[in-house]
Parts: structure tokens; sequence; C-alpha cells
């Protein structure tokens, strides 16, 4: 028997009433985990489908296009004179002209639309990776196509080596590239790769969608952005020039300051909870009156007293944070499986340690909450105590 | 020797009204081995004597000397020491900790002493000396009558050896039956050596002290 098996004893003496208490804290603990764990895996989602890595700057037309005078008939791409400029501000560092388009192809007799990416070809080994095949030619009439889009046309009969007509040209697959996944530049896993001569004589164009610039030194990127701001957009906002470090960075604070408020909406949760918890000992404070005199009257000091009713505030706060714990694991299962589809996020460490933060709020919540009730309790007078009835 | 030393005790309880002075110049010696009842009509202060007398309560003036501190001058926490380890206390509503057992019940002031690993042999050597079945030792409070519940309590008050016992009506809430076999237990006690107060309306229960101390209005008669 101890202070400890008091403070049990008192809580089962009233079952239903820190049963109460307990799913408040519950609640509390399971939202704040599983929030935080939703949170947490749209965060690694988004890391981990994009896969810049930060060497990347992205110059595109500016939306409008030719500024305030700029009006409906200005073009909207970037001119191979513009594309020049670029070079010329970027140094040895590489720039990737790119055009995007679409179309409807046809691979034996099935026809579906497709993505279709023009580079010159000998950019494309800058950007993308082979997985097998070989890279374009400049000259020829080839196409690489992505990962993505091989496997969903397998049955049509695509693979390396098959034809693929566009209206009434007709373009061998002489490589596939590796996957990908989503990016702020190019997206080729669903789309094919052709050389950007054979892309302008058939659509007749000589204006790009955007310009990739990769640089070598990651450290220099604010310095190539500078420059190439100085020289295209010195008189007006020709150009956009995007770092995706930068859009990644951005997209993650947002997803952060999701988390964050999730994880707020659980804080409050919890704060009821505690709310709660400390009524129930206010409660078991004035029931208890007498028996605390008698405690003190026979030689309970005052920080034994107060550990008596800290124990039960922890008690009730350890049993709540274990279960919902443990239910928060099963509720960032379902959110993520639900909201993202995919759960395996909720396995990743920081998630667990979203986990184990709401835990550990919950049982300091409760102690908090348990420690004016316990103060309370220690500063009776024994005699007044004795007396209550 | 003297266990309780009272020297020109005054205590005032200040209230809006006025001050009300519940101990008016008392001086008293009570010595170890003595059985003392405290008689008095209601509001004669009895209870105000036995809080100071129980360390629960400092006087307003003079000086008392409790197993030869004096706690006048003592901190709260000295005081609950002062009580934990010197003074055993049986109330008139029995007052034991409703959740736990007899024998836990009994245990609880050594475990507040540290002395954990004997608690259980001298718990059970005490229950038996003050005369509950072995049957009731694992009850809960509520499910014992209220001899036996009182018999617990002067277990109780007696398992870490005090200097003296303390008790405030202690048949009050009992039949006379009952009553008689709890001062016969005390009286036994005495006998062994145990120093005894007992604060008391009925004149009978002054047969087993050996000296009676009278209060009227705050002072000795
Ligand atoms: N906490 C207090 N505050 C104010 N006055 C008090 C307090 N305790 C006791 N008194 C007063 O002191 C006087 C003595 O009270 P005390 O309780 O000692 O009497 P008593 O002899 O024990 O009476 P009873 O036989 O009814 O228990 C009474 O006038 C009472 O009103
Ligand atoms: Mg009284």
């Amino acid at each position: 028997m101890t202070f400890f098996d008091l403070a049990r004893r008192n809580t089962e003496r009233h079952m239903f009433r820190s049963a109460l208490a307990i799913i408040g804290i519950v609640i509390g603990v399971v939202a704040i985990a599983s929030m935080g764990v939703l949170g947490n895996s749209i965060n690694l989602m988004v890391g981990d489908v994009v896969s810049d890595v930060g060497d990347t700057i992205i110059v595109s037309p500016a939306v409008g296009g030719g500024g305030i005078f700029g009006g409906g008939g200005a073009s909207t791409g970037l001119s191979e004179r513009q594309v020049e400029d670029i070079r010329r501000a970027i140094g040895t560092n590489r720039a990737i002209p790119v055009i995007t388009g679409a179309d409807r192809m046809m691979v034996g007799a099935t026809t579906g639309g497709v993505m279709i990416y023009a580079m010159h070809a000998e950019d494309i080994p800058y950007l993308l990776e082979k997985e097998s095949g070989a890279y374009l030619k400049e000259t020829a009439a080839a196409c690489m196509i992505g990962k993505g889009l091989a496997d969903s046309w397998k049955d049509e009969g695509l693979k390396l080596g098959s034809r693929i007509r566009i209206g009434d040209e007709t373009l061998r697959v002489v490589g596939i590239l590796e996957e990908r996944g989503m990016s702020f530049d190019v997206n080729p896993d669903h789309a094919i790769v052709v050389p950007h001569r054979w892309y302008s004589d058939r659509y007749e164009t000589d204006e790009y969608d955007q310009v990739i610039v990769k640089v070598r030194n990651v450290n220099d990127i604010d310095a190539v952005k500078d420059a190439i701001d100085e020289r295209m957009n010195r008189r007006d906002d020709v150009v956009n020039v995007m770092d995706t470090r930068r859009i990644l960075e951005s997209i993650t604070s947002m997803y952060e300051s999701v988390t964050l408020f999730l994880m707020g909406i659980g804080a409050i949760s919890l704060l009821v909870a505690g709310v709660s918890i400390l009524n129930v000992m206010m409660m078991s404070v004035t029931e208890r009156t007498r028996e605390i005199g008698v405690l003190r009257s026979i030689g309970t000091r005052r920080n034994e007293l107060m550990r008596i009713f800290i124990y039960e505030a922890l008690i009730l706060g350890t049993i709540g944070a274990v279960v919902g714990g443990i239910l928060s694991f099963g509720g960032g299962y379902l959110m993520t499986g639900v909201f993202l589809g995919d759960s395996t996020y909720l396995f990743n460490p920081t998630s667990l340690l979203y986990i184990a933060f709401g835990m550990s709020f919950g049982v300091g919540t409760s102690v908090l909450c348990g420690l004016y009730p316990a103060w309370k309790a220690a500063k009776l007078n024994p005699i007044q105590a004795l007396r209550h009835e | 020797m003297a266990v309780i030393q009272f020297q020109d005790v005054t205590k005032v309880y200040p209230l809006p009204a006025g001050d009300v002075v519940a101990l008016d110049g008392v001086s008293l010696d009570i010595d170890s081995g003595e059985f003392v009842s405290i008689m008095g009509p209601s509001g004669s202060g009895k209870s105000t004597l036995l809080n100071i007398m129980g360390s629960l309560d400092v006087p307003t003036s003079g000086d008392v000397y409790i197993s030869g501190s004096r706690i006048g001058v003592m901190n709260d926490d000295e005081l609950t020491l002062l009580r934990r380890d010197h003074i055993g206390f049986i109330f008139q509503h029995f007052n034991l900790i409703p959740l736990l057992s007899a024998v836990e019940n009994v245990e609880y002031p050594m475990i507040l002493r540290g002395r954990k690993t004997e608690a259980r042999k001298r718990a059970v050597e005490v229950l038996a000396a003050v005369g509950l079945e072995e049957s009731l030792y694992t009850h809960k409070p509520n499910e014992l009558s209220g001899g036996q519940q009182q018999r617990v309590a002067i277990a109780r008050a007696l398992v870490n050896e005090p200097d003296f016992l303390l008790c405030d009506e202690p048949t009050g809430n009992l039949d006379t039956k009952t009553g008689t076999g709890i001062m016969n237990l005390l009286s036994r006690m005495n006998d062994g050596g145990t120093t005894v107060i007992v604060v008391t309306h009925d004149p009978r229960m002054t047969e087993y002290s050996n000296r009676t101390i009278s209060i009227v209005d705050g002072r000795l008669a």
C-alpha cells in the first residue's frame, strides 16, 4: 500500500466519473495525434512525390504576356532570342528550352490523347533518366516514352521499337524513360518526348513554353535567378523565374501550418478534457474533505497529500493517453487511408513522434489540471476538514 | 515525566463580531502513564484544548510543550511529523480511511514513517491486541460495525507507539455495551503503559480515569 495505491483506488471507487474524464483525454489525444499524423503524412507525401532536388530554375512567360500594353495579341511563349538571352545570363549553367503540347496518338488500332514534350536532343540526358533503349537524335523521327505510359499502353503493344502514329506521321519508340514522379518542371511519366526539330516542323512553332535551368552549384541558385531576372525583366515582367526549392518550401510550409492548425483543434479538445479532470478532482477533494482531515491529522504531510492527488490525475491522464495513443494509431491509419489513399506514412518515425507528442500532451494536461485540486487539498486546515460532514 | 505541558495558554478566535476566547490562561501537566478525562459543558473549550494537545493547532499565547517540543514555533511539516511520530488520535466518528482495509488502515501510519517492510506484521499484532477478529482484517471500514471500526482506529492510533492517545468522545457513536468494551480496551492499554486522554460528556467515563480535568468557559475548574 502506497500513495499511488490510494490514488488508484480512488479512481476505481468512482469508475464512471473516472471513465468520463479518461474519455475526454482520449478524445483530446486522438485529435492531436491523428491530426498530427495526417498533416505529417501529407507533408511526407508531398516530399516523396515531388522529386526535384532543388537545383532547378524554371523560366516561363509572365502571366498576361508582354506587360501592361501587351494585350491579347502578344505571344505567350519564349522566343529563340529570349532563350539566347537566358543562356547569356546563366553563364556555364545549362538551359533546357521545352515545348509542351498534346495530341492524339495511335498505337496499333488504339487511339488516345497524349502529352508531348519537345526538347533539343542534346539536352535530354541532362533532364531525364533513361531506363532502356537510347536517347533521341535531333534529326530522327523518334520518341522516348514515359514509364507510366509504357505500362498503361502495354496491352496495346506499346514497347521499345513500337511505332506511334500522330496524325499522318510515325514516330519510332527508341527509349523508355525512368519513372520520375511529380515535378514542377516536366512530368514525362505519362508523356512522350520528341526532338525539337520534329515538333517545330510538324506544329510550325518556334516558341518555347518554358526554359529549365539546371544549376551546377546549388548555392548559385539565387545569383543565377537574379541574373536572369535582371536581363529579361529590365522594363517589363517578361518572364517568371522560380526555383523549385522555393516552391517546395512554400508548399511544405503551407502543409505545416495546416498540420499546426489541425493540432490546435486537437489541443483545444484536450484543454476541455483537462477542465473535466480539474472538475473531477475538485469534486474528489470536496467529497473527501474529511478524509483529507484524517490523513493530515494522523501525520500525512502536505506534499505527501498533494502526491496522492497528483497521482490520481496522472493515472487518469496515463490511461487516457495510452488508450488515445492506440486509437490514434487506428485513427491515423483511417484518416491517411481515406484522405491520402496510403497509410504507410503512419509508420514513419515522425508520424509516430506526433502520436508520442499527443500522448505526452495528454498526460501533461492531466497532471497540470490535477495540480490545483491537489494544492487545494494540501492547503485545507485539518481541524476544519475533520469537522466537515 | 510530562508528555504534555500547558503554561498559561490562551486561544483566541478572532471573529468579525468580536474575539472568542476559547481557552483562557490554561496551565496543566499530563504525565506519562496517566489516564485523564476532560469534561465540561458544550462550548467550554474541550475540543480546542484537544486540538492544541494534538498539535493540530497552536496557542495564541502561552507555551505548549508536546513530547518535549514547543509547538508555538513549529511549522506545518514539523507539527505534522510530531503528530505522526508521537500522538495517536481516536475520533468520535472513527474516521478510518474508506479506501483501505482494516489492516491497511493500521499499516498506514507505519508506511508514513517509512517502515513498510515490518508494517503488515506489526499491524496484525496490534489488531490482535485490540481484539479484532482475524477474519475482519481485510474488510473495508463500511463492512465493519461501529465497535469494530473503533477497535481498528485504536489499533491505528497505537501502531507507531505514540507518547499518548487523544480520544475525542470515543464512545459517542456507540451503544452503551460496545462503548464499555472500548473503554475497557483503552483502560487495558493504559495498564500496559499507554498515556490516555479522553474528552467526554459522559460522567460515567471518568470512572476509568485516574484524573479528571474540568473546563468551563475556557478555564480549568
Ligand atoms: N474555528 C473556530 N472559529 C471561531 N470560533 C471557534 C472555533 N472553534 C471553536 N470556536 C469557539 O470556541 C469556543 C470553544 O469551542 P470548542 O469547540 O472548543 O468547545 P467544546 O467544549 O468542544 O464544545 P462541544 O462539547 O460542543 O464539542 C466556542 O465558543 C466555539 O464557538
Ligand atoms: Mg467539541
